[in-house]
This record gives structure tokens, C-alpha cells and sequence, in this order.
């Protein structure tokens, strides 16, 4: 069995789908089971495959049984790179499961069933994703979860919803065309769309790679995953798209399909190019790396001039984008950067998981949407308001969560490479959060006037009267269920274990690169 | 206008940098390019082995379904969710149902959505050619399935022609008749099932500690002689799989897209 | 300049054609007000890619990738059955003689992709008629800015 390991974590997901499918129409009490017990199967794969690798060396799994000569079959591949995202994707998007659990008395509708379906799917479409080995397979998978993802935004009952999904589809589909034009381009040019085998092809022979063929399908490779993961000028469809999609999906949907955009790009220049081959390109490093510096400050500027919870985090999911992307292109000789942008891709997951998570909750059971609005939360929600709290720590990067390693890897990258704008992007970037986030907790801890958010409160219906004839009253201290502050709590909790834990995964990470760059030369 | 400006300077950009690269191409029709032959000096191109080994692989003539179903059948099982992620999004999107949107629409005459040009004599004409056409249609399409290990076709054309026969009854006919033979729960409950067929034969070999997907192991349920010819076989099980899907997602999309949902008048 | 029609452009006709296809597609996808014509630029986008892959699988002289029963029935009998097993030898089979699959094998992936994604477009547009009564995207916007105000 555990030979299996890398199919069992998609084919978990799908299978939960198929129930779902076939009986949970029907019954809807199905649903629930399913997607949760699925999710779980997943991420004790997940775990169990990410010991084999911390012992083993990387996994290679072949579909059908197609094993030799390489590139025949399909290829899944778990190395050290890639093992702690399944863990995280599973994580997350167990929590957002079990944050979708309806209170017992509360209506379910007839397109629950749809919702588990589509989300098990983006989740399969997220392992595939993330596990794949074969470049073709990458844009088939891309596409499970882009058209699932076009489901969970418009699955909502606002008319906001429809347009941004479809702006999301328009720009969702060119992104992934190009994306398949760059790997045709590759095809053309190596003949193969087995990842390690275009790696072994550009390495025998040392002038393949700076062909005009293999530049422009780099090129377009790029341009397409930076516009599933909205790098700053093609960031359009991104607020819209997560803020006005319900909160259960962008549970899910904000803090990971982004983040595997990014490790698409991270897996393609570590294991298809190769980085050495990258830096002996300094320039594009540069301009790729001012990309980013533009991206972090225009993510940053947005964010300040927003006035709803959500919007400004999706803002901030723009600045972050730039942040790993322009870490991934440091080329420091001493690699730091990239490490540090492989280690901010699971510790932006998390954050913006339990940010997301968070501000479902408010908006769910508060009917909060507007930064004003949040006055008086931590008398309300004392317990959710401080998994918020941990979660905007961790985005401006306080230790001892991991937001302040990560920044510190990246930041080392930059010095070590004389990125100074980046340095600087970075450092600003997180002076802004600390602004924002100070600002919300300011009026969220000392703001006077508790009446303004029950104007708002249509969202909770169901609970107790509440005194709210002037300003001084007590406010009633109401807790979301805890179905959801419990993954509110659990994300928090494992942003701090993240940070206090970084060094260990910080090593296992750097020596995955350099060994994954080391096999791959020499197979 | 500013848009056209835009749009045709993003363009020209695009097709320049696309065109940069021409030169570096192999000729068109040339048999030892790259993707045909392998990188010059370098081990021969996956195409190459494809087509010199698949029937010893296989036993399946059929080159192109052999690679879909069995070399690359993991990418053409994701293709098959892809389509059932699309169903179940448009049906997410559009489908009224009665407990979500109370103020459905009225209920249009169903009388009145059949009588188009004139009446009776173009319903009868037309409907009783297309009610005697589908079957035919059908049987063809069964054939497509079937006879994609030696021509042309496969999972995906048959169940495209197996949806349109469908499509083709609600077109002439009405939606609703066409609706209590091929009901809602059948298309949407069928649209699993295909799933299921594929994965699950993938799943078998598991069983016996064989990868997923890897038909080989399965010449003692299919009770043949070498794992060529079981290999063979489930790749007509999974073509079945496939068409069952494309069948049921045909007509799921049809139906919901012509009546925006509601499953009754229609076009 | 007739070296470079040539050159250039004769024996990569196919690229060019791809390429303008391709432009034409993306120009509508950004350019028009439209969310329908969109879409069908959206299309014409995808299918100039699957023309690439397509015209990467022709050899000059070359059928489709599916051997022919001469062929293999051919070689059986030329050939001596194998000692061992008794299984015939296989037939020779020379891979210029046919188109190459694979491309064709990842275009059928790609079209299902399109459809996929064009029939999840369609049922975006119908809802957005049905809640704004305009498929022109100023329209669009404008009217949800003014919902913006509402709120």
C-alpha cells in the first residue's frame, strides 16, 4: 500500500467526489461525511508520503506502469519540494470543509451537494496539480481546477458573483492557453513533456537551451502562471473573483490555488530548466525581479485604500504573489531565496487561510464586511478576533510566527543577491500591513460605537436579544459555532508551530533543491 | 478606443514574440523533427515508441487510442472530470430548483413552444423523421466506441454522438418528452457512473499491487491469455466510461443552457 | 525579400497561420464590449493552438497513426513464429510511414477543455443577462457599480 501513496492522495478526493455524486444528491446528509473523510485520507497520504521523501529521497509513482523509457507514461512525482505543499493543501482545505459544516437548524439548498463536489474537485485539481511530473498533465489538472473554481464563485446567490467568475473564466482560460502554447512550444522544440526528461535533454546538449524556441516557451510558460496567480498587471479578475464568492469557497479558494500557480513556476525553473541554466540569465532575473517589486508595492497601495475586510486581504494576496515570485528569482548563489519563497508558499497558504477563515466567520455571524464595522469585535468574538490577530501578525511578520521567517529568508536572498529595491519592497510592504492590521485592531479593540455593526447584523438571527441603546452597554459576547472557530484557531495555532519550527523545514526544503537539481543532472 | 489600442498593441506583441521563434522551428511535414523523431544525437522522441511498440504493447492498432487510453489514460481520465466539472458547474450556475429562487418563472405553455412554423404538420414532419434518425444515430455511435481500437474514434466521439441524439430529440420533438426518457437524475446520476467505470477499472489493479491505471494486471478477470490483450480490453471498458460521461454532460448542458435552468420550454 | 518568403515563411507556413488565427482570437477576447463575442474570440484562441499541435504531427507522406492489417497480418506470415511461447514475432513497423499521435492525443484533451470551459461561459452569460439585461461589459459594469452604491 504505501507504495501508493502519491495516486491515494488525488484519488481520495475524487472517489469522495464520486459519492457524493452518486448518492449524495439524494440524501444530502452524505455530503459531509464524504468530503471530511476523503480530505483526511488525503492528508494522512499526504504525511506518510512526506516521510517516505524526508527518508527516502524523492518518490516517483508511474502511471499505468509505464516506467521505462522515461516519458512514455505519466509521471507523479513527491520530492522534498513539493511533499510539505500536499500536506498544506490538505490542511486547508480540511479546515474550509469543516468551516462549511451548517448549524443544525440552519437551511441547507438543493445545490449543497454541488458545492462538495466542486470543492473535492478543485481539491483533486490542487494534489494533481502540485504532484505532477509531466507538463501536459500540469495544464489538464489546471484546468480541473479552474473550471471547478468558476463553479465554487459563481455558486453564490449575489449577481456580483457571476461577473466576476466570469472575468475570472476569461482570464483563467487565456492564462492556461498560454501556458499549453509555452509546453508546445517545448514539445516542438525537445520532443518530450516529461519534466525531468526535458531536464536531461537540455542538459546533454548545452546550446538547446538558448534556442528562441525554448526562450519563448519559457516566456509563455510564465505569462501564463502569472496570470493564474495574478502577478501584478494581471491581477484584474483576483478581488472581485474571492471577495464576492461565498465564504466556505474562498476558504479554499484564496489561500491555495495562487500559491500552487506559484509552486508551478517554482517547479518549472527548478525541474524543467534548471536553475544554473536560469542564472546564467541575470537580466531576466532583474526584470523578472522588478516585476515583483511593482507587484508588492501596487498590492500594497490597493490594500490601503480599501474599505472591506475581504477585498483588502485579496489586495494583500497581490502583494504576496510578488513576494514569491520575486524571491523565486533572487539567483543569490546561495539559493535563500528561492528556499525562502517555497517556505512563504506554505506560510501564505496558512495565513490566508486563517485570515480568510476569519473573516468568513465575521461576515457569517456578525454580517460585518466593512473595516468600520469591526468596532467592539474582540468583546463579540474574543476567540475568532484573536485567530485574526495571530493571522495579521503573521502577515506583517512578527515573530515567532512564520510570516517573520519567511520574510527573513527572503530578505537574506535579497541582500545576498543586491536586490535592494526588493529588500526595500519587502520591508515597506510590511510596514503597510502593520499599518492596516494596527488599524483594524484599533478599532476593532477600542471602537466606540458597537451600534453601527448591529445595524449590519442581519447575518444572526438566532441568537439572544442584545442591548444596544447606547455606546457603554456590554456587548453580548456571541462566538461563531465551533465548527468554525475551530479551524479559525487550529490555522492560527499552526502559523505560530510553522515559525517556531521553521529551521527543520527551512532544511529539509534547501536540501531537496539542491539535491533535486543534483538527481535530475545526473539521471 | 483606448481598448483597441490596447488590445491591438498586446496583440502585435504577442504574435511577434510567437513568430520570434519560427526560425528555430523544423519544417512542416518534416519526419525527424523533434516531437516525430527525438532531439537530434538524443534517445528517440515518446511518438517514435508509440508507434513502434504499441501493437506489441497493446495488440491495439490504433496508435492514438492506444496513447489515450492506456500510455496517457490518467490525462484522459482528468479530461473526463474536466467535462463532469463543467456539468456540475453549469448546473451549480444556471439550475432552478424549487426550494432555492421562489419566484420561478411561469411555467410556458407547453403547447406553445412546440408549434412553431406551422403547427402541427412541421412537428409531425420533422419529429417523426428525427424519432426514426436517432436510434440510427445511436447505433453508430455505439459503433464509434467500440471501433476505436481500429479506426478512427473512441469514448469521446461515440458519447458526443450518443449526447447529440439526444440534443436532436429535444430540438425536434420537445425537451419534455425527450426528458421522461432520459430524466434528470438518469443523466446526472450516469455522468458519475462513467467516472466510476474509469477509475474503478484503474483501481483494480491496485488490488494486486499494480500502479493505477495499469490494465496489465487485470488478464485474469478478463480471463486472456498475455496482458496485451487485457490491456486491450480495458481500454474499451474505459472508452465506455468515457461516453457514458460525455453522453450524460451533452445533454445536462444542453438541457440547461436552452431553458436558462428550468428544464421546461426550451427552444 | 523572396529570400525571406522563402526562407521564413514557406516552410513554417503553419506557425504564420497559427500565429494570425491566434492574434485575431486574443484581439476579440480584449478588445470587444461584447461578453458573447468574447467568448467566440475566446474559442478562435484555443482552436489556433490546437492547430499548432495538430501541423506539429504531419510527416511528409505519412497516413493516420493507425497500422494498417497488411502490415501486421503481413509480417505474421513472413516472418517464423518465435521458438519459445509459440507467440508470433511482431511486425516490423516503420514510424515515418505514420502521423505522429501523440499531438493528437493531447488536442483531444484540449478541445474537451474548450468545450468544457465555453459551455461554463454560455451559462455565466445567460445569468448575467438575466440579472443586468445587457451582455455589453460597460454596461455590465456600470450597473454594478451602481449596486456598489446600494450597499
Amino acid at each position: 500500500m504505501s507504495e501508493h501513496f502519491p495516486a491515494l492522495i488525488l484519488l481520495a478526493p475524487l472517489f469522495g467526489a464520486l459519492v457524493i455524486g452518486l448518492f449524495g444528491l439524494r440524501d444530502h446528509r452524505v455530503c459531509l461525511p464524504a468530503t471530511l473523510s476523503a480530505l483526511a485520507v488525503s492528508l494522512f497520504a499526504a504525511i506518510a508520503l512526506a516521510r517516505q521523501v524526508a527518508t527516502g529521497g524523492p518518490v516517483d509513482y508511474f502511471m499505468a506502469g509505464w516506467e521505462e523509457p522515461l516519458g512514455i507514461g505519466i509521471q507523479l512525482r513527491a520530492d522534498a519540494i513539493n511533499s510539505l505543499l500536499l500536506i498544506v493543501i490538505a490542511v486547508v482545505s480540511l479546515l474550509a470543509a469543516v468551516f462549511t459544516i451548517r448549524p443544525a437548524g440552519e437551511r441547507d439548498t438543493e445545490k449543497t451537494p454541488y458545492f462538495y463536489i466542486l470543492f473535492l474537485l478543485l481539491a483533486v485539481g490542487l494534489f494533481g496539480i502540485t504532484i505532477a511530473g509531466d507538463a501536459f498533465n500540469v495544464f489538464v489538472l489546471i484546468e480541473v481546477t479552474a473550471l471547478s473554481s468558476y463553479g465554487l464563485v459563481a455558486i453564490g446567490s449575489s449577481k456580483r458573483c457571476k461577473v466576476a467568475a466570469f472575468h475570472y473564466l476569461i482570464m483563467g482560460t487565456v492564462g492556461a492557453s498560454f501556458y499549453l502554447l509555452g509546453v508546445g512550444y517545448l514539445y516542438l522544440k525537445l520532443g518530450s513533456l516529461n519534466m525531468q526528461d526535458i531536464h536531461r535533454i537540455l542538459d546533454a546538449d548545452g546550446t538547446l537551451h538558448d534556442t528562441r524556441a525554448i526562450r519563448t516557451a519559457f516566456v509563455f510558460i510564465l505569462v501564463g502562471i502569472w496570470t493564474k496567480m495574478a502577478l501584478f498587471p494581471l491581477h484584474g479578475w483576483l478581488p472581485n473573483a474571492y471577495s464576492y464568492s461565498p465564504s466556505g469557497s474562498a476558504a479554499i479558494l484564496a489561500p491555495l490555488v495562487t500559491k500552487v500557480s506559484v509552486y508551478v513556476m517554482v517547479r518549472m525553473m527548478v525541474s524543467v530548466f534548471g536553475l544554473d541554466r536560469l542564472e546564467m540569465n541575470v537580466d531576466w532575473g532583474h526584470l523578472v525581479v522588478w516585476l515583483a517589486v511593482i507587484a508588492i508595492v501596487a498590492g500594497s497601495m490597493m490594500a490601503l485604500a480599501q474599505r472591506e475586510v475581504k477585498k483588502m486581504l485579496c489586495c494583500l494576496i497581490i502583494a504576496e504573489v510578488g513576494y514569491m515570485v520575486g524571491g523565486a528569482w533572487l539567483g543569490d548563489p546561495g539559493r535563500w531565496g528561492i528556499t525562502g519563497t517555497l517556505y512563504h508558499i506554505l506560510a501564505d497558504a496558512l495565513m490566508t487561510s486563517c485570515l480568510f477563515l476569519a473573516a468568513g466567520a465575521f461576515a457569517k455571524w456578525l454580517g460585518v464586511v466593512k473595516l468600520d464595522d469591526l468596532s467592539g469585535l474582540f468583546r463579540k468574538m474574543p476567540l475568532a478576533a484573536t485567530g485574526f490577530v495571530i493571522g495579521g501578525l503573521a502577515i506583517i511578520g512578527v515573530p515567532p510566527t512564520c510570516g517573520f521567517y519567511s520574510k527573513f529568508y527572503l530578505i537574506r536572498g535579497g541582500i545576498e543577491s543586491g536586490q535592494w529595491f526588493y529588500v526595500a519592497a519587502l520591508i515597506g510592504s510590511s510596514l503597510v500591513n502593520a499599518v492596516l492590521f494596527f488599524r483594524i485592531f484599533e478599532i476593532a479593540y477600542f471602537g466606540k460605537n458597537p451600534v453601527a455593526s448591529h445595524a449590519h447584523g442581519h447575518g444572526s438571527d438566532d441568537h439572544g436579544p442584545h442591548d444596544h441603546t447606547h455606546d457603554e452597554a456590554p456587548v453580548v459576547r456571541r462566538e461563531p459555532p465551533l465548527h468554525a472557530l475551530v479551524p479559525v484557531l487550529i490555522a492560527a495555532a499552526l502559523l505560530v508551530l510553522l515559525g517556531i519550527f521553521n529551521g527543520p523545514i527551512v532544511e529539509f526544503i534547501r536540501t531537496g533543491l539542491i539535491e533535486t537539481a543534483k538527481v535530475v543532472s545526473n539521471g | 478606443m483606448k481598448a483597441k489600442i490596447f488590445a491591438s498593441l498586446s496583440v502585435l506583441i504577442t504574435g511577434a514574440i510567437l513568430l520570434y521563434a519560427v526560425t528555430d522551428f523544423p519544417d512542416f511535414g518534416d519526419p525527424g523533427s523533434p516531437p516525430n523523431a527525438g532531439v537530434p544525437g538524443g534517445a528517440p522522441s515518446a511518438s517514435r515508441y508509440y508507434l513502434e511498440n504499441t501493437y506489441r504493447d497493446t495488440k491495439v492498432p490504433n496508435v492514438v487510442t492506444a496513447v489515450l487510453a492506456d500510455y496517457r489514460g490518467y490525462d484522459t481520465m482528468f479530461e473526463t472530470v474536466v467535462i463532469l466539472t463543467a456539468g456540475i458547474a453549469i448546473f451549480a450556475i444556471l439550475r432552478v430548483l424549487r426550494r432555492d429562487d421562489a419566484p420561478a418563472a411561469p411555467d410556458p405553455d407547453p403547447a406553445r413552444t412546440d408549434h412553431t412554423i406551422d403547427g402541427d404538420h412541421h412537428r409531425i414532419i420533422v419529429g417523426t423523421t428525427c424519432r426514426i434518425a436517432a436510434p440510427l444515430i445511436q447505433i453508430f455511435a455505439l459503433y464509434v466506441v467500440a471501433h476505436g481500437h481500429y479506426s478512427p474514434g473512441g469514448g469521446f466521439q461515440g458519447g458526443v454522438m450518443l449526447g447529440a441524439s439526444f440534443i436532436l430529440l429535444a430540438l425536434s420533438g420537445s425537451l419534455r418528452e425527450t426528458l421522461t426518457r432520459f430524466s434528470e437524475s438518469d443523466y446526472m446520476r450516469m455522468a458519475f457512473i462513467g467516472i466510476v467505470i474509469y477509475a474503478g477499472l484503474g483501481l483494480l489493479p491496485m488490488w494486486v499491487g499494480r500502479n493505477f491505471l495499469d490494465y496489465g494486471a487485470l488478464s485474469g478477470l478478463f480471463m486472456t491469455k498475455g496482458e496485451e490483450m487485457a490491456r486491450s480490453h480495458s481500454m474499451l471498458g474505459v472508452e465506455i466510461g468515457v461516453a457514458v460521461t460525455v453522453m450524460s454532460i451533452m445533454f445536462a448542458m444542453f438541457a440547461n443552457l436552452s431553458t436558462r435552468g428550468r428544464l421546461r420550454g426550451g427552444l | 525579400m523572396l529570400s525571406f518568403f522563402q526562407e521564413t515563411i514557406v516552410p513554417h507556413f503553419n506557425f504564420w497561420i497559427y500565429v494570425v488565427i491566434m492574434m485575431i482570437g486574443l484581439w476579440s477576447v480584449i478588445a470587444k464590449n461584447n461578453l458573447v463575442k468574447k467568448l467566440i474570440g475566446l474559442s478562435i484562441f484555443q482552436t489556433a493552438i490546437l492547430l499548432l499541435y495538430v501541423s506539429l504531427a504531419v510527416k511528409e507522406g505519412a497516413t493516420i497513426p493507425v497500422i494498417e492489417s497488411q502490415v501486421l497480418a503481413g509480417s505474421a506470415h513472413t516472418e517464423p513464429p518465435a521458438a519459445e511461447g509459440g507467440k508470433k514475432a511482431l511486425p516490423v513497423i516503420n514510424p515515418d510511414g505514420y502521423a505522429n499521435p501523440l499531438p493528437h492525443v493531447l488536442m483531444l484533451t484540449a478541445i474537451v477543455v474548450g468545450v468544457a470551459t465555453l459551455g461554463v461561459a454560455l451559462a455565466l452569460t445567460q445569468m448575467i443577462y438575466k440579472d443586468f439585461g445587457t451582455l455589453e461589459e460597460d454596461e455590465v459594469l456600470r450597473k454594478i457599480k451602481a449596486l456598489h452604491d446600494d450597499v
